[in-house]
Formats: structure tokens, sequence, C-alpha cells
């Protein structure tokens, strides 16, 4: 059965130096561009003698709100990765046509299809996502950390280790050639003997454990940590996402941990789970990761959501409209999340009695999800809209996300998802969604939260550059992919033979090409903003007149977050509190009980990218030994008990004494 | 932890006291949720078995290589270990430093023979040409078998290191919540092999 390769050495298992891309120009010059600005950063911080000060203050932390922002930046470096495979792909098949054979050879396309897919879900999103929750949710429920503070750091850096193995495949060996779920038989032994699928294996194990543990950590944190008087029903809509998110992660990654493990058994220890011999089922593969793959979808747009809920709040300056409603279709989405896998495969044969149940479940989503559209427009009706650029972003995620919704009603009816399946109108439809529900509610969030997390507000002028090319540009890259999916276009396509599709090829590019500029916008805007940061400067706290917690603090908030434990009265705390005649304390500071940092997550994280790299490239003895010493760190790290310190008084007096002073000059100015 | 909203005043928007969570206050909670994940992963191996448990490729089927009095030996030490795990939380309770790791020891031993016999088995099966290489039944059914084989070692070198520690610090409440949760876990490692007796040896013989 398997298909072994040829040589196996001891030492170095079946790495060679054939294994590095060296006859492919391209990866050879993405390599030094890499090299290269690598070097020029590690240089720049050993120059300007920043290790120690990011080791003790960055890697090491345990301070959710630091870790979130680690998150935001892994996804934000990502999304440049995800996105050059996205416009290199748009360019092979604007090219492609009458007979050229694009610029990409099919195994380096075959790849790059791949890990786009893969880094654009797993190292985008995902890491968005979860800084956002990780910055968020202790700030809006009035908590001083998360459970759980240093699993939040070892989930950070487990999170990055799987970011590590995948860019790792790009210049070392291979990635995957399967498509982002790799399914089998493709991705078994017999037709994928390279290390491509195991690159793919183990940097999402690795990835999946931070993200179940970051899960089990939230969750935790939100049903224990909340303020006094913060019941359930009077948490912030976007706590209530997050809360309903993390059930799902720990409710679906499970599933990807067990079906990654059975096909890493069929390919390392030659089972035969997913084998068209001795009895295995590749049917079943399919089955197992879309029980996971869909509630998946449901992770990466709950949190979306709350964002949105929070945004058209504030910026209406009006109370959400239909909390309860909004909390009850969150509720409806995280169960009906689990009832509808089955519409990714209809074409599998299930008969139609099973696609219809599947057909009817997937259409009933649209109902909770229409209900929060019109509490939107609601809250909206009326208020007192202010269009700073989060409010942008959430009007344009409105208008798109319909379209994408509408879309994936017509997929879910079972006869048309028969002509559609594998279609570019698919491909089209879940871009409609991620692009305008994850990505634009992640800018909407970036915009919204950024004068909490560094203390001053993004520039207005870049980021509407960023916000209208990102937005043409979507419709330049997807409405045509619509059109060539109706005309029966599949997916994953190097080359075509028909001429009169070209055009509408050429347009998606053009739209690729749109969205680069919004993408360098976005960076301009940062740089922008950090060169005039003290004009940007937000002195209050509370830049955007917000509505519940975290806007009740400093920006950046201290360490402690705040110096007393708020007590909560209302959905909209801090509202509430602005409109009871809150008076912030000034005296009676108190010692902080806090949680120490710890180097334990870098390094069990470092260890386990060795691990990886040996059990990719069997090398048997740095798995083995990495495995062991894997056990042993997390041995020694239960040996230490004194994992806490008191911020002293003084501190916290001399903190809120500063404060007070900023409030001052800022009321006076 | 929420008050309920009468107990403070309206006008109260903050705690004057330090408002502390007990250290570890969330941590039977998280680790119930972590074991709840891992029921899943565990859940999956079942539901896989179920699809491939026939599948013998012309293989042998479960009637021809179970042998029923040694499993009912394997369930009977991993049962006892449940027990004695129980005894010595009882001696934790009653802060009996050596009962306890006396207890816990017992509970290792148990462990021990569990997986001894275990992988007599797979050695035999092994050897009878019965691998997990052998058919999709043998490879799911191996795996299955396995994984509750590998969550068993994880526990006894937790229990090890427990035992260790306990012994340096004695029944703090940093050991106390520590030998609970290794408790929940090793229960829930019964009630999975439960499952693992019932559906795959039992209901394999009646085939």
């Amino acid at each position: 059965m398997t298909n072994a390769p040829l040589s196996v050495s001891p030492i170095l298992g079946r790495f060679t130096l054939e294994s590095l891309p060296l006859h492919e120009p391209i990866v050879v010059a993405t390599f030094a561009a890499v090299a290269l600005g690598g070097i020029a950063l590690l240089g720049a911080v050993t120059y300007f003698r920043l290790w120690t000060y990011l080791w003790r203050e960055w890697f090491t932390t345990v301070d959710h709100k630091r870790i979130g922002i680690m998150y935001m930046i892994l996804g934000v470096v990502m999304l440049l990765r995800g996105f050059a495979d996205a416009i290199m792909m748009r360019l092979q098949q604007a090219m492609a046509f009458g007979g050229s054979e694009g610029y990409l050879n099919a195994h380096h396309y075959d790849q790059i299809f791949t890990a786009h897919g893969v880094i654009m879900i797993f190292f985008v999103a995902m890491p968005i996502v979860t800084g956002l929750m990780n910055y968020v949710v202790p700030l809006q429920i009035g908590a001083r950390d998360v459970s759980f503070p240093f699993l939040n750091n070892f989930s950070f850096w487990m999170t990055t280790a799987g970011a590590v193995i995948v860019m790792m495949s790009l210049f070392v060996g291979e990635f995957a050639q399967t498509g982002w779920l790799a399914m089998p038989p493709l991705s078994g032994i017999s037709y994928s003997p390279g290390v491509g699928v195991d690159y793919y294996i183990w940097s999402l194990q690795i990835a999946g454990v931070g993200t179940l543990l970051s899960g089990v950590n939230l969750i935790a944190t939100i049903v224990k940590m909340r303020a006094p008087g913060m019941t359930m029903m009077r948490m912030p809509i976007f706590t209530w996402t997050a809360l309903c998110t993390n059930i799902l992660i720990v409710a679906a990654f499970p599933v990807l941990t067990a079906v990654l493990a059975l096909l890493s058994l069929d390919r390392y220890a030659d089972t035969s789970f997913f084998t068209n011999t001795l009895g295995g089922n590749p049917m079943m593969y399919v089955n197992l990761i879309w029980i996971w793959g869909h509630p998946e979808v449901y992770i990466l747009i709950l949190p979306m959501f709350g964002v949105f809920s929070e945004v058209t709040a504030t910026f209406s300056g009006k109370r959400i409209f239909g909390y309860t409603s909004m909390v009850y279709a969150t509720m409806v989405i995280t169960l009906l999340a689990y009832v509808v896998w089955l519409h990714h495969f209809f074409t599998m044969g299930s008969g139609a009695s099973v696609n219809s149940f599947f057909g009817i479940t997937t259409m009933v989503i649209s109902i909770p999800t229409g209900a929060k559209i019109f509490n939107w427009l609601f809250t909206i009706y009326r208020g007192r809209v202010r269009f700073e650029l989060p409010m942008m972003w959430t009007i344009a995620f409105m208008i798109t996300f319909t379209i994408g919704g509408m879309t994936g009603v017509l997929l879910a009816v079972p006869p048309a998802d028969f002509v559609l399946h594998n279609s570019l109108f698919l491909i089209a439809h879940f871009h409609n969604v991620i692009i305008g529900g994850v990505l634009f509610g992640a800018f909407a969030a970036i915009n919204y939260w950024f004068p909490k997390a560094f203390g001053f507000r993004l520039n207005q002028f870049w980021g509407k550059v960023s916000f209208w090319f990102w937005v043409i540009g979507f419709y330049f890259a997807f409405m045509p992919l619509y059109v060539l999916g109706l005309m029966g276009v599949t997916r994953r396509l190097r080359t075509f033979d028909d001429p009169g599709l070209q055009i509408w090829f050429v347009i998606a590019a053009f739209g690729a090409f749109l969205i680069a500029l919004g993408i360098a916008a976005m960076l301009v805007q940062f740089a922008v903003s950090i060169r005039d940061r003290e004009k940007l400067r937000d002195t209050t706290g509370d830049p955007w007149n917000g509505r519940t917690l975290e806007w009740a603090t400093s920006s950046p908030p201290p360490d402690y977050n705040f110096a007393f434990t708020p007590v909560v009265h209302d959905a909209d705390a801090w509202a509430d509190m602005k409109a009871h005649g809150y008076v912030r304390p000034t005296t009676g500071f108190k010692p902080i009980h806090m949680p120490s940092s710890t180097g334990t997550g870098v390094i069990l994280a470092g260890l386990s990218v060795a691990f990886s790299v040996g059990m990719i490239w069997y090398v048997w003895w740095l798995a083995g030994l990495s495995f062991v010493a894997m056990l042993a760190v997390a041995i020694a790290h239960s040996f230490n008990y004194r994992r806490d310190f008191h911020i002293p008084a003084a501190e916290v007096v001399a903190a809120e004494d500063a404060r007070t002073r900023l409030l001052a000059s800022g009321a006076l100015a | 932890m929420s008050a309920a909203p009468a107990a403070f005043p309206r006008d109260q928007f903050h705690l004057a006291e330090e408002h502390e969570h007990p250290e570890g206050s969330s941590t039977m909670l998280g680790f119930w949720i972590y074991l709840m994940s891992d029921c899943l992963i565990f859940a999956m191996l079942f539901a896989t078995y179920g699809v491939l448990g026939t599948s013998y490729a012309g293989g042998p089927g479960p009637k021809e290589l179970f042998e029923l009095p040694l499993v009912a030996l394997n369930t009977s030490m991993l049962l006892l270990s449940s027990i004695t795990y129980g005894f010595a939380m009882l001696a934790m309770t009653d802060g009996k430093v050596r009962a306890t790791q006396a207890w816990l020891a017992v509970t290792g031993l148990f462990g021990l023979a569990f997986l001894g016999i275990e992988l007599y088995e797979f050695a035999h099966l092994i050897h009878e040409g019965a691998g997990p290489q052998r058919s999709a039944f043998l490879s799911s059914f191996f795996t299955l078998v396995g994984t509750h084989g590998l969550h068993v070692t994880f526990g006894l070198v937790w229990l090890v290191v427990l035992m260790a520690q306990v012994g340096l610090h004695g029944l703090i409440p940093a050991n106390r919540r520590r030998l609970m949760c290794l408790s929940l876990f090793w229960h829930f490692l019964d009630v999975i092999w439960i499952g693992v007796f019932t559906f795959v040896y039992l209901m394999g013989m009646l085939r």
C-alpha cells in the first residue's frame, strides 16, 4: 500500500537538499525577500535592545489584553500571506487562456489554493476572532483577566506555532496540494506521498490545541468571572456571541482533532480508515470533517455579529433593539450550526429525504440571522447615527452579507446544489459571507477598539480609502465568480479553453488588485496613526460615547483593568453609569491580586514545532526527543505553585492619579 | 458570580473592597468542559468504529479475535482502580497524606495491570496477523481501544506527579484541586471503558 519515499535517513529523515524548492524561481525570490525582511526585523530588535522588553512584557505575558493584541498581529501578518496567495491565483486564472499555461505550474498552483484556504481560515480569521474575544470579553464583564491566564498564553503560542509550521512549508519541502480540507483518498499516502499533507496535518493539530484551550478558557471566564450584578441577560451582546462561539469551539474542534488523527494513522501507520481498500471509507472523512467544518463558519461569524451589535448601538446612540431576541437568535444559530453539515455534500448521494432534511435546516438558519439584520436596522432607525469607520464597515456588511446569505439559501436547495456544487458560484458565495461578514467585522472591530487598546484613534482618511477600495474591490472580485459559476466553471482550475470566459477572470483580477490597494491603505492607516498618535490621543477612555464596561476604564486600560470591580445594573452598564451620575473613585485603592508571567507557553510551543518537524520529515529522534521534552517542561511547570502576585496599592494610586490628571487635561482642552 | 440584582443599591457602581475570585475557582468548571471535549473525541472514535466495525475485508472478525475472560479481567482491573481512587479521595477529605498516597499507589498499580493486559492482548492480535493494518474494522478497533489506553497512560504519569506533589506540599488547596481533576479524569476513563466493553467487546461477540 505505502508508497514510501526511497530513503529515510536515520538522522535527517526524508529531508534532502532536493526538498528545498530551488528550482522554483518565484519561491526563491519570495524566500530572499522574506529572509532579508526577517534579518532586518531581527537586526532592528537587536539594535534597539528590545529582546528583553519583548520577552518580559509580551512573549511571556499572561495579560489577556496583550495576548489579544498579539493574536490580532498574527492575524494581520498572515492576512498578507494569504492575500499574496489569492492575488497569485487571480493572476494565473486571468492569464491561462488560449493555450497559455499561465505562470504557475500545477504543483505550485495546487499548493497555493490549498495554502490560501488553510491560512485564511485558521491563521487569519481564527486569530482575529480569538484575539478580539480575548481583548474585549474580560473588559466587558468587568474582570481582571481570564480564568486561566497561563493557558491563554500557551494557547496563543500554539496557534503561532501552527502558523510557523505552515510558513515553513513554503521554503522547506512543499505544502498540501489537496484543497483546504485535504479530502482522502487524494490526501492519503498513495496519492500524496510527500510532506505536504503532513505539514497540513501538524500545523492544524498544533494550532487546534491552542484554539480548543482558549475556548475552554473563555467559557469559564464568561460563566465564572462576571462582575457582580451582571446576570446572563445583562451581558453585552458581544460577550453573548463570544460565549456561544466558544461553546461551538469546544464542541467542534475535538472532531477536527479526531478526524485528522485518523488521517495521520492512515498515512503513518498504514491503517485503513479512509482508503479505498481493506474496508476503508473515504466518504466518512467528508462527513466527519464537515461536522467540524460547518460549526467552524459560525465560530467565525458569531463574534462578528456581536461586533456589529456593539457598533450599531454605540454609533446610533441607542440601546440595541431587541436585546432578548438577539440573544435567542445567537443561541438558535449555535444549535442549528450542528444540524446542517450535510449540505456541503448533497451530491454524495444520501438520498432525497436526507438531502431535504439538511436543505430545510440550512434554510431555517436564515430566520435567526434575518432577525439580527432587522434588529440592527431597527437600532439605526431614528437613531442619531454617526458614520465613523466602524459604522461604515457595519453598513457595508449588512448589504454584502445579505447578498451572500441569499446565494447561500440558493445553494441550500439540493437540486440547485447538484448544478452548482464545487463551482465558482460556491466560491463566490462563501467569500461573500466570509469577507463581507468576518473580515468587514474584523475591520469594524479594529477601528472600534483600537483607541481602547492603544490610547489613540486610527486615522480616518486612510481608513476611508481602505474602506472604499476593499468594498468596491470585493464586488469586482467576486460578482464575476457568480456569473462564471452559473456558466458551470468549477473551482481550482489552472487553465481554461473557452476564451469567452476570460473577461470575467480579468474583472475578478482587477477586483483583487483593488483589494490589494485596500490592504495597502490599511497599512498606511496604521503607520499614519502611529505617527500622529498625539493628535489622535484619546484622553477620556470613552472616545465613541460607548455603552459597555470596556469604555469605563482608561485607554489603554491599566494591567488590572479596573481599580475597583464594577457593579452592574443594566445590559448597557457604562451608559447606565453615565446616566446615573457615576463619579469615578479617586481614593481608597487596595493592592490588586494578579497572575504572574511565565515563559512555559513559549517553550512548549517551540518544542511542539520541533516535534512536528520531526513527524513531518520522519526524523523520529527529533520527534521523540521533543515529545519527552514537552512532557518534562509541562511537569516541571506544575511544580511551580507561585503563580500570582499583588500590585501594591501605591502603584494603583500612581496609575489612577495619572488618569485623573489626564481626564482633567482632556476636560480643559 | 453574579449576585441577585437587588443586592446593590441603585447608585452603587463599584465594590469598595477588593473582590477576589478565590484561586482556582474556575478550575473544576474548566476541567469539566475540557473532559466534555475529550468525550467528543471518543464519540468520533465510537462513530468510526460504528461505521467500520463490520468492514472485515475478508479478515478475522470479533468472534475469532476477542477473548471475553481476558477482557473481563481487564475491566475489573480498571473498575477496581476507580474504587481505590475513591478511597484516595476519602483519605484526602480526612486530611491523611500517607493514606492518600497509598491509595493513589494502589490505583496506579491497578492501572498498570490494566495497561499490561491490554498490551498483551494487542501483541497477541498482531502476532496472529490481526494488526491495525489488516482491515478497517481492526484499524478502528485498535484506535478506539488504543486511544483509551493512551489516556490511561497519561493518567498514570499524572498520578505519579501528583503523588510527588502531595508528598512535597501536603494536601494544600492547590493539590486537593488537582486530585479532584485527576479523579474526574480517572472516572471519566472508566465510563469510556464501559462503553468500549459493551459496544466493542460484548456486542462484537453477538454479531
